[in-house]
């Protein structure tokens, strides 16, 4: 066991699946970086991605394979569906999931349909991999989070990793997978670090994690929220509030078992996402909790979330939009006082 | 061209120069937050086509949107503010960097999307039509926007509707990291425009008279009911794609090779045989300094917005109107 940051525990799943398996293809733009100045030193891998996450590829498995595209989303997404339907596992990124706008006719007709509107014939083992997240001061247009949009599309599969060793298997798990994929990751965890296993071993889609144990309260929390509550539930442990924190890791398909098991000890449930309130993952999942473990509450569900507006750049704005660990504990305590 | 005109492009071209090159120190200092694209290389394109523009005529900015901004006559005071995410900012701390943008002064938009303003511009277009004006709306993007769909589908609809919309296309050398002479299929952008049955031109973006006087020409023919014109100008990018981007790819000497073509530069050994005087520039060039600093200066001292103020905005106040 290493420590690595998810930045390279997200590289390496790469490298371990592409080399694993020849048909694993990327298509993004500037993955690797610098097309067109192959002749000049600094030119190969210049940007692996504005984050560097692929840093490398494109050295090591060509540029063949490691494709740098055209700023043209709905056109190398689609050609990914075509790819992945005659043979091939290809990996697409999109920048932003704030992009996803320009490219989701092919996500959500396409890739998502192409199986189940012709007959069960088709696969398309296709991986979306995509940025989301508020906290990098980076204004309306590149701080979203768009878990929601994808995981309403029946045909597709949603991910959103939130720690290292999560990032490498669930990835890994995603390439093998023979329907298409959405993987998130969150720009905030890219340097966040963690052990992380050498071998390739895949952490299948579907189950979710119980990160802490607690008997007082479950708080499902998505992505970066886990760290959030976690640092909650530390503050509450202190105040005898012990918490339950379930990281569901995909939320297509959802592991519904795990939250309502941890729901039955608990009787309370708070939801936190730093999505948009409406129609997202935490309504979704607090209606899961009236739907089939009404019995169970003793509480009120509670969701916390961003407020209904786009993301604000300014830094008290922002922070003013998060929620952040002591907005998480003080839902937490309202519920447990209920 | 009188020297009064010639005096505003360089002022104009001086302050994008200046002010990028102070959000350049600052972002690399981290003082101001977020992402930030400077707009050094291509002064004269903003320039060159604001010079030929009314200031009731739209435009449609991106990202890289400082030199739009400065060019159509938004306050350095407002954008500076706007780039440490002060309440008196341009946006009011909403937007950022990236998003600067004042509507009063004739912005549609700095649009953080690739493309995404070029249909926005169109509807401008459209809009002064219907509406019986005169207003013209130029669209601004880069060479790398051209695989967008949105720009395909505006260009078809500009030339359809012969909206007086100019489409100008930013040619610096890169989209993001990858190299325009990889990624474009053509030798041009601007013969994209047969697909469109739209006239087009390509002029040098190095220097201004030459944006202006290739602009002028298509936007006195939009002005006058003669419809939609891609413009295409080369020039270089002589910063990375965002700041904190090393450019690794960009060659040492291809970069030396532009900056023997700095639009400032450019200028400035025309400027005495156009009647203006060296003393003169090295005046506005000092004036210009003070403005920034000012406007810098102002912007730190400035206050945040209350953190509530996330909530105002995503809606018409109807209460208030």
């Amino acid at each position: 066991m290493r420590t690595l940051t998810m930045k390279d525990a997200i590289n390496e799943a790469l490298t371990q699946a592409m080399a694993a398996d020849p048909t694993v293809i990327m298509m993004g733009e500037d993955i690797a970086g610098g097309a067109g100045r192959d002749h000049h030193p600094g030119a190969m891998d210049a940007w692996g991605g504005p984050f560097g996450v692929t840093k490398g590829l494109a050295t090591r498995f060509g540029r063949d394979r490691v494709r740098d595209t055209t700023i043209a989303e709905a056109g190398f997404f689609g050609a990914a569906v075509g790819a992945a339907m005659t043979g091939l596992r290809p990996i697409v990124e999109l920048m932003y999931v704030d992009f996803a706008g320009v490219s989701y006719d092919q996500m959500i007709n396409q890739a998502a349909k192409m199986r189940y509107m012709f007959g069960g014939k088709q696969r398309v083992p296709m991986v979306m991999r995509t940025v989301v997240g508020a906290g990098f001061r980076a204004a309306a247009e590149h701080s979203q989070t768009l878990y929601s949009i994808f995981t309403h599309i029946p045909g597709l599969k949603t991910v959103a990793p939130s720690t290292p060793a999560d990032a490498k298997g669930l990835l890994l798990a995603a390439i093998q997978d023979d329907d298409p994929v959405v993987f998130f990751e969150h720009k905030r965890l890219y340097m966040t670090t963690g052990d992380v296993s050498e071998a390739a071993t895949p952490v299948p889609l579907g189950k979710a994690s119980v990160r802490r144990k607690g008997s007082d309260l479950t708080i499902v929390a998505v992505q970066r929220m886990v760290s959030f509550a976690l640092e909650a539930a530390d503050t509450l442990a202190i105040e005898g509030i012990e918490v339950e924190i379930v990281d569901p890791r995909t939320y297509s398909p959802l592991d519904e078992r795990t939250i309502l098991e941890s729901l039955h000890r608990t009787g309370r449930l708070l939801v936190v996402d730093e999505s948009y309130p409406r129609c997202g993952l935490a309504v979704d999942i607090a209606a899961l909790a009236a739907d089939k473990a009404f019995k169970d509450l003793r509480a009120p569900v509670k969701t916390l979330t961003a407020p209904h507006t786009p993301v604000p750049f300014s830094p008290p704005l922002e922070d003013f939009y998060l929620p952040l660990p002591p907005k998480i504990a003080a839902a937490a305590k309202e519920l447990v006082a209920y | 061209m009188d020297t009064e005109q010639l005096a505003w492009m360089y002022r104009t071209m001086r302050r994008i120069r200046i002010f990028d090159m102070r959000v350049k120190d600052l972002s690399e200092a981290k003082a101001i937050p977020g992402y930030a694209h400077t707009y050094h290389g291509s002064e004269a394109i903003a320039t060159g086509v604001m010079a030929a523009l009314q200031p009731s005529d739209w435009i449609a900015s991106t990202y890289r949107s400082h030199g739009h901004a400065i060019a159509k006559g938004v306050a350095l005071d407002g954008m500076a503010a706007e780039l440490y995410g002060r309440v008196t900012g341009v946006c009011k701390g909403k937007g950022g960097s990236m998003h600067i943008s004042d509507f009063d002064k004739g912005m549609l938009g700095a649009f953080g999307i690739v493309a995404a303003g070029i249909p926005v511009a169109v509807g401008a277009a459209l809009s002064a039509k219907l509406r019986g004006s005169t207003e013209v709306a130029v669209a601004f993007f880069g060479d790398g926007a051209v695989h967008q769909g949105v720009f395909h589908e505006g260009a078809g609809l500009a030339s359809l509707w012969k909206a007086p919309v100019i489409l100008v296309c930013e040619n610096n050398g890169y989209a993001e990291a990858t190299a325009t002479d990889y990624h474009l299929n053509t030798e041009t952008v601007a013969e994209m425009a047969c697909a469109y049955n739209m006239p087009s031109e390509r002029a040098d973006g190095m220097d201004v008279i030459t944006v202006y006087e290739t602009a002028k020409g298509a936007i006195d023919r939009a002005r006058a009911g003669g419809g939609p014109t891609l413009l295409e100008f080369i020039s270089y990018r002589f910063s990375g794609q965002f700041e904190g981007d090393p450019g690794g790819y960009q060659p040492p000497e291809e970069i030396e090779y532009w900056r023997q073509r700095d639009p400032l530069k450019v200028f400035e050994a025309a400027a005495s045989d156009r009647g203006l005087d060296p003393q003169q520039l090295s005046g506005i060039r000092a004036q210009v300094e003070a403005e920034v600093d000012a406007a810098f200066a102002a912007a730190e001292q400035a206050p945040y917005p209350e953190p509530r103020e996330t909530l105002d905005d995503v809606y018409v106040d109807y209460g208030q109107e």
